[in-house]
């Protein structure tokens, strides 16, 4: 058996028709399929270990505790992060993003400070920020994209004011692939002692990220686009932040003691987990981090790169085709049009052939304003797709394009 | 014709393509092209319905008693099925649209443009003409 066989044997969900046709997944952007291993460690948890944690004193809770604390280790240490603590586990980016978010509103950010993202940012690194801006009189400073859609990284000194208060910006372009030179971003951000937000929703499942190397102030990603279950992700904070984000989020588990009058909130991760955490979804997190730790992520960058640039060359070989963001240096990602067709067309009809892509504007409508478009096709890669799976896609996309012209 | 009659009209176009999903849909294309169904100066915001992906403008209008409708979409297979939504229900008595169950479209293999998931907006765009023709019977 061919390593790649034995990848795709561990997911089981690949080996089935659609319309007829060999399941071929490109929608792995979205979210990716979960192995054998992640899928048995919840249904392990719920048939051998299922308790609440961290207040009972009964040998099954306890078990419980302990399995949901070994997964906040595996995963700090799959980061790199020295203190598991940094690790604070959420339902995912989003939810990752609104707690820094609302956090900072409390005390560091005020009326006239400024944000900056980029022009690529998904909604879900915009909207909060915008919610804070409209609420607080704040402000969002956009860096502007260059001809080739990579960051204008020229441009960002201009927007740097005493105002600005943070740099919140996505390591890999959901839409475009396209990776952000995190290394200049700090230039710019430790020079005016700026802070650092890094959306690392689409980076996480293609890259090798060592949180101590990058040196970021807050990380944020996603289980459910790394192997991993849907409805658990994480935020890691810097030590500083550790200690000096404010909680937004009170609730049962955050606390030391209680009373009516006042609340003495427990230390580390547990201040900012209120209410029964999503305990199965994080040993669920874990067996995918441990899942990918199995592959070598740099097993996985390298084939997806592989795929992505086979994917391109081929795609630029089409007349009819349009591909935004054309890089060498991408991560799993290729945004696409059929020119003169729709979209919803491109991927209804992809669809029929057993191909499952993504279209319309990916929660980034603010880079299809800039694009001049109403949305893209989106073919993303993961682990288990084959340069095979391409070859049929080329094959059927000629086809559709001869269908639709 | 009456609406059963023409969608029975349908049905039986659809049968020769047997079950080649791809005939059907290069039908589906040609209907969707072939049509110019909107005066463009009617594709306004407020004759948008809204599909999260895919766009399509309707006007209704009474003509001696008679509902008249014309729309139009952005994306070509939403168009003709859009296309064939016009051929079937305009031009009818608005009681007769109401009580309208578009059986065709399950029957030419077409159903899962219905479904709540699809983007394209033709469950609203049906729903809009039914309360359309609701208003307009009164
Ligand atoms: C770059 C980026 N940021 C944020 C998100 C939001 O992630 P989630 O829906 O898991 O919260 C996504 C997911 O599509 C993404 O691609």
């Amino acid at each position: 058996m061919t390593e790649q066989n034995k990848i795709r044997e561990q997911f089981p969900i690949l080996n089935q028709k659609v319309n007829g046709y060999d399941l071929i997944y490109f929608d792995n952007g979205a979210t990716s399929q979960k192995p054998v291993c992640v899928i048995n460690s919840i249904s392990d948890f719920y048939k051998t270990s299922n308790s609440n944690i961290h207040r009972g004193v009964h040998t099954l809770s306890r078990t419980a505790t302990e399995l949901f604390e070994n997964a906040r280790k595996t995963i700090a240490n799959y980061f790199n992060v020295k203190n598991d603590q940094q690790i604070i586990f959420t339902s995912g980016t989003t939810d990752s993003i609104n707690l820094v978010v609302n956090g900072l509103a409390k005390d560091y950010l005020k009326a006239g400070d400024e944000i900056i993202l980029s022009a690529y940012e998904h909604h879900s690194n915009i909207l909060p920020w915008q919610m804070w801006a409209q609420e607080n009189g704040g402000k969002l400073k956009i860096i502007p994209l260059l001809e080739d859609e990579s960051i204008n990284y020229d441009a960002i000194p201009s927007l740097i004011s005493d105002k600005t208060k943070l740099i919140a910006i996505t390591q890999v372009s959901n839409t475009l692939g396209l990776i952000t030179d995190i290394e200049k971003i700090k230039s710019f951000a430790q020079k005016n002692n700026i802070p650092v937000l890094l959306d690392g929703a689409q980076s996480a499942p293609h890259m090798l990220i060592d949180l101590q190397k990058l040196n970021v102030d807050f990380f944020v990603c996603s289980a459910h686009k790394m192997y991993g279950p849907t409805g658990i992700g994480l935020l890691y904070l810097s030590e500083k932040w550790l200690r000096e984000l404010p909680i937004s989020k009170p609730g049962g588990g955050t606390i030391k003691t209680v009373t009516f009058e006042k609340t003495e909130y427990a230390e580390g991760a547990l201040r900012f987990e209120p209410g029964t955490p999503n305990i199965s979804g994080a040993i669920g997190f874990a067996a995918a981090v441990n899942f990918i730790k199995s592959v070598g992520i740099q097993t996985i960058f390298e084939h997806e790169n592989e795929l992505v640039q086979y994917a391109q060359t081929k795609m630029s070989e089409l007349p009819e085709v349009i591909i935004y963001g054309v890089s060498k240096h991408k991560a799993g990602v290729i945004s696409f049009n059929v020119k003169g067709q729709h979209p919803f067309d491109v991927g209804t009809l992809l669809d029929k052939y057993g191909i499952a892509v993504r279209t319309g504007h990916h929660c980034t409508q603010p880079l299809m304003q800039h694009l001049k478009i109403q949305g893209t096709v989106r073919i993303s890669f993961a682990i288990y797709n084959t340069k095979q799976e391409i070859d049929f896609f080329i094959e059927k996309l000629k086809k559709v394009i001869t269908m639709l012209s | 014709m009456t609406i059963e009659e023409i969608e029975k009209e349908i049905i039986e176009e659809f049968e020769i393509f047997g079950d080649s999903w791809e005939s059907k849909y290069e039908h589906l294309i040609d209907l969707g092209k072939s049509l110019p169904l909107i005066n463009e100066k009617l594709k306004t915001e407020d004759r948008i319905i809204k599909g999260c992906q895919s766009r399509v403008w309707l006007n209704s209008e009474l003509i001696d008693g008679k509902i008249v409708y014309t729309a139009d979409a952005d994306a070509i297979i939403t168009k003709g099925m859009v296309a064939l939504l016009v051929r079937v229900l305009s031009n009818h008595k608005p009681e007769a649209v109401v009580k309208a169950d578009l059986k065709f479209i399950d029957e030419i293999g077409l159903k899962e443009h219905l479904s709540p998931t699809r983007a394209n907006g033709l469950v609203s765009m049906i729903n809009k003409m039914k309360t359309d023709a609701l208003m307009l019977s009164r």
